[in-house]
């Protein structure tokens, strides 16, 4: 409508005249406003540019950078961390191991001491018991001896009696070689 | 199509250059739009982002590795046009689908100056950074000797027809959505007791203009990074 | 006169968005095959995915804008 009305001698009025009152071209087309739209385009897109290249792009990006950069330094100290959980639990282990070998190794000192001292005191007692065992069969075969002397003594006595009392004397000389003779046998 | 009308904001009918418009309260309103993501949003500097904050970093970094990925590394210098481009194109599309607003990259005049802006953009630095060198965007080698003239010319054309096509795809689409939400409202009056079918169609239109309106800021985007990469990187 | 072969133009003209419509329909069916072929390739390529789907959506677009033009500057 506006097209119509005004002085311009645009496409649209063009139009208008060819085909009637009513008809209207394309408001597209109606090159008595380009000028004006494409002065108000040229000042929005430098008023944007402006804004967007100093102020809003290199406040995003710093931002952005920025986030990157925190991120990053947050994984680093996660890895530092984790590698020095993992240094202390070595160490922990290093430590048990370390105790755990000293615990052994005072438990085979202390094993081999007793061990010593059980066989001392063991041979001591095995040589007591030597000593006794000896002892005890020297008495023994002494009163063995003692004893075999006395039974040819009785042996002997026994026959001179039993000779006798059958009434007859008995030479001592021959009862002694009679009764030595049986003794051995 | 009225809707499309620009008008005086302060009254009167003489439309001049510089003449206060509903472009300029709309644009306007863009500029606020992004200056309130980008810049107030982002004003806590926030190592944990707030929502507003999240949102502003998620379009940085979109177009960020837009231009990264499809421009190469030595595009990140026009990242803030690119970003500047996007964002406004981008708010202006989402503003123009309020209901009664004007929707500034429905009108060719601004989607061609955009165009042009990448146009000459591309070619300046494709020649200053290349040389004649350049030209070789158009001479494919790696096509049979007898072809290659025949195939420059082609591409030759399809190179002067990238700004018509990157500045008419986006108004088409923008003005498209506009006109048949449009006429699923004339039909809407027309119907009388079954205007609940149109009335569904146009909530159902306009859940898709909001999603083109976002894919149609994405692919001009993603079209000036396209042939940002063929200014810096020329060979085929 | 003029009027009414500029309407029935126009109509016609339209037929072209149908036709983007198959096109675009092409681009991401075929998109679609192959990603489900090659699903950890498929997210490096959204991008030409989106600048296809653009190219085929751009001529349906023109086409409408020559129904539009019909409609109403010619």
């Amino acid at each position: 409508m506006a097209t119509e009305t005004h002085d311009a001698t645009g496409h649209g009025a063009e139009a208008a005249a060819g085909h009637g009152t009513e008809a209207v071209g394309m408001p597209q087309l109606d090159f008595s406003t380009f000028p004006n739209q494409i002065f108000w385009l040229l000042v929005t897109l430098v008023v944007i540019y402006f804004v967007l290249s100093r102020v809003a792009l290199p406040r995003i990006g710093a931002v952005l950078a920025e986030r990157q950069g925190t991120i990053t330094n947050d994984i680093a100290a996660a890895e530092d961390l984790k590698q020095k959980a993992v240094e202390a639990e070595e160490a922990y282990n290093q430590a048990l191991a370390d105790a755990r070998a000293e615990a052994q190794k005072i438990i085979a000192e202390t094993k081999a001491e007793i061990q010593g001292e059980l066989d001392e005191a063991s041979a001591k007692a095995d040589a007591e018991i030597a000593a006794q065992t000896a002892e005890s069969e020297a008495k023994i075969s002494e009163i063995r001896d003692g004893a075999m002397a006395s039974v040819s003594e009785v042996a002997k006595d026994t026959a001179a009696e039993i000779v006798s009392a059958l009434g007859q004397s008995a030479d001592a000389k021959a009862i002694t070689a009679a009764v030595t003779a049986r003794l051995k046998g | 199509m009225d809707q499309f009308i620009p008008k005086p904001l302060f009254g009167g009918d003489v439309i001049n250059w510089y003449t206060p418009t509903t472009v300029t309260l709309w644009m306007a309103l863009a500029v606020l739009c992004v200056i309130l993501l980008l810049v107030l949003g982002t004003r806590g500097r926030a190592i944990v982002p707030t929502r507003v904050q999240s949102i502003a970093e998620l379009a940085y970094g979109f177009v960020y590795k837009m231009v990264e990925d499809v421009a190469g590394k030595d595009a990140v210098k026009f990242f803030p046009y690119i970003m500047t481009l996007f964002m406004f194109i981008l708010f202006a599309n989402f503003l123009g689908l309020l209901p009664m607003s004007f929707a500034t990259t429905s009108h060719i005049a601004v989607t061609a100056v955009l165009a042009a802006l990448v146009f000459v953009t591309v070619t300046v630095v494709g020649f200053v950074k290349n040389g004649a060198g350049f030209l070789g965007l158009f001479w494919v080698s790696s096509a049979p000797l007898p072809l290659r003239p025949i195939l420059a010319i082609i591409e030759l054309i399809s190179y002067f027809v990238r700004p018509v096509s990157h500045s008419i795809r986006l108004a088409g689409n923008v003005m498209a959505g506009h006109a048949v939400i449009k006429v699923f409202a004339g039909f809407a009056g027309a119907l009388g007791l079954f205007s609940f079918i149109p009335i569904f169609a146009i909530t159902a239109v306009y859940a898709l203009e909001v999603l083109v309106a976002f894919i149609q800021a994405y692919v001009f985007t993603i079209l000036t990074c396209v042939y940002l990469k063929d200014a810096l990187h020329p060979s085929h | 006169m003029e009027g009414e072969l500029a309407h029935i133009g126009a109509g016609l003209a339209a037929i072209g968005s149908g036709a983007a419509a198959i096109g675009v329909g092409n681009v991401a069916g075929n998109f679609l095959s192959g990603a489900l072929r090659n699903p950890s390739a498929a997210g490096d390529q959204t991008a030409t995915l989106f600048i296809g789907i653009a190219f085929a959506e751009a001529l349906g677009i023109f086409s409408f804008l020559v129904a539009l033009l019909l409609m109403f500057a010619v």
